[in-house]
């Protein structure tokens, strides 16, 4: 079982949570032509063994999309933070008072 | 090679089985071969073993980073079968089962291949349609498939939950005689063993750490044992092949790493003919008796990228329930083992075997659940295509380009997410 500590929840076991990939992969505004752009992000992956940066969404939770960086071969998770950048910052703003 | 016969068990039991010689040599590397293929497991085995004897192609290095066959080949269920409906996909598992059906004569090695018979089930009405849609298409391409009411089901396997409280009820199948179980190790010693005798060096605990390119053109590996060189190299490294790409100047490819769990039992007495399967939304499983009466079963996969070859406790919960699902007096069993191994998602859930960017770089990877049936038919694609530098027929569907081309072959249709495959 991994331990998915949730920014919202706190820690919780990963069955909590819905995976969703790779969270590095950077998509073309959607009204993009750019069809070399859409196969890169819809096709190719780093898939490293190691730390990876991914995305869960807590659906039996907060139901919050956050980014995980794990490592792949270890399964240690070294952070996890709210996927939206808003939302991140709001929630750094509220720790730092 | 000394050939195995019923007559050399006969005279080696006579005498002690003291007249037994090694099954392969274990040779120091050459500085250079014509060929380097990089995983000792089934298909890298299966390829060398294929360029040797349907080429010619005898000066060529298998390099393994571990020991021969601890990978995948020796991770897996065992199943073998040939059910798939997609272009591209149905002719080459056929033709893998052909090779199969030949495997232990051909290798002078049993290989266990036993044709008992896959039961995939259905537990609806619409899974009936798209069932006859699967085994309609099996017959026209020439591969067995037969359709089995609840009844029929029931004769052959009577012990699955027929009763009116089933978790998923049988509502009948999609029989393929053809299809079966073999022992996987002795895929991977068998292949082995062909390959050595036809003059193949297998160069065990010798990782690659790098892919040597000269003019644009691949010219060798780095590895742990030192610089060898090579015309061409292929890669059959499932579970590692983002990694290998990589380090090959490849760039990134449509693949991502997970893990899928096996497991089996402790051993009981005859209770299962047939391989049986399900897949639903909320159940994925497939299961078989091992000769030695261990029931050899596996669901999903864990469901997140991971290169770490075990596997978590939710799975086994989840496959377990699946199993009980089916088979209601599996309730009270022990476990013997249970352990993972490292799959290449592939992002249509359908293998890569092809040339590559980088001319004499070769690839083979991308297999999914499904790479131990088609090790014969890899190995002979994969040669195929390194020996004359193009795609065999079997394999042509099978390019690392075709994601950039609109020409992927999803049988699942699940899109463009690789756990789903």
């Amino acid at each position: 079982m991994l331990r998915i500590p949730c920014p919202f929840c706190g820690e919780r076991d990963h069955t909590e949570f819905s995976y969703g990939g790779d969270a590095g992969v950077d998509y073309p505004q959607i009204d993009s032509t750019d069809e070399k752009a859409w196969y890169e992000a819809v096709f190719l992956r780093e898939n490293p063994r190691g730390p990876h940066k991914e995305l869960w969404q807590h659906n039996y939770g907060c139901r919050m999309w956050i980014v995980v960086e794990r490592d792949t071969m270890t399964h240690e998770i070294f952070s996890a933070e709210p996927a939206h950048p808003g939302v991140k910052a709001q929630l750094e703003k509220e720790a730092a008072k | 090679m000394t050939r195995y016969s019923a007559w050399s068990v006969i005279r080696n039991g006579l005498t002690g089985q003291k007249g037994w010689d090694r099954a392969w040599r274990d040779p120091e590397p050459k500085d250079s071969y014509d060929v380097i293929i990089v995983g000792a497991g089934g298909h890298g085995l299966a390829t060398a073993y294929y360029l040797a004897r349907e080429h010619g192609i005898r000066n060529v290095a298998i390099l393994e980073k571990g020991y021969l066959g601890g990978g995948s080949v020796g991770r897996n269920t065992t199943i073998v079968r040939s059910n798939y409906m997609m272009p591209g996909n149905t002719e080459f598992y056929e033709f893998s089962l052909r090779l199969w059906e030949q495997l232990s004569h051909e290798l002078n090695y049993n290989v266990m291949f036993s044709q008992r018979g896959q039961i995939v089930l259905f537990h609806s009405p619409p899974a009936r349609d798209a069932a006859a849609r699967r085994a309609n298409t099996m017959r026209m391409n020439g591969i067995d498939a037969e359709m089995l009411t609840r009844d029929q089901v029931r004769q052959r396997v009577p012990h699955l939950d027929f009763s009116d409280t089933a978790r998923f009820p049988i509502q009948g199948a999609i029989l393929q005689k053809r299809a079966g179980t073999a022992r996987h190790d002795a895929v991977a010693w068998g292949y082995a063993r062909a390959a050595d005798s036809l003059g193949v060096d297998i160069i065990q605990n010798c990782e690659v750490t790098g892919v040597l390119r000269e003019g644009g053109r691949v010219s060798g590996a780095e590895t742990t044992r030192g610089v060898i060189k090579a015309g061409k190299v292929g890669l059959a490294v499932a579970g590692n092949t983002s990694r290998l790409a990589a380090m090959a100047g490849m760039g990134r490819l449509p693949i991502e790493s997970h893990k899928l769990q096996a497991f089996v039992s402790e051993p009981l007495k005859p209770l299962l003919d047939y391989v049986v399967a399900y897949a639903l939304p909320g159940g994925h499983f497939y299961i078989s008796q091992s000769d030695k009466g261990g029931m050899v079963f596996g669901g999903d996969l864990d469901m997140y990228n991971s290169y770490a070859q075990r596997g978590n406790l939710p799975i086994y919960e989840d496959v377990a329930g699946c199993a009980v699902a089916l088979m209601p007096c599996l309730k009270r069993i022990r476990l013997l083992r249970q352990w993972a191994g490292v799959m290449d998602m592939s992002m249509d859930g359908t293998p890569i075997i092809s040339k590559t960017s980088i001319d004499g770089l070769y690839l083979n990877g991308g297999w999914c659940y499904g790479g131990f049936k088609a090790t014969p038919a890899s190995g002979w694609c994969f040669a195929s295509t390194i020996a004359n530098d193009a795609p065999h027929e079997l394999n042509a569907a099978f390019t690392l380009d075709r994601f950039e081309r609109g020409l992927q072959i999803d049988e699942k249709g699940a899109g463009p997410v690789p756990k789903l495959h």
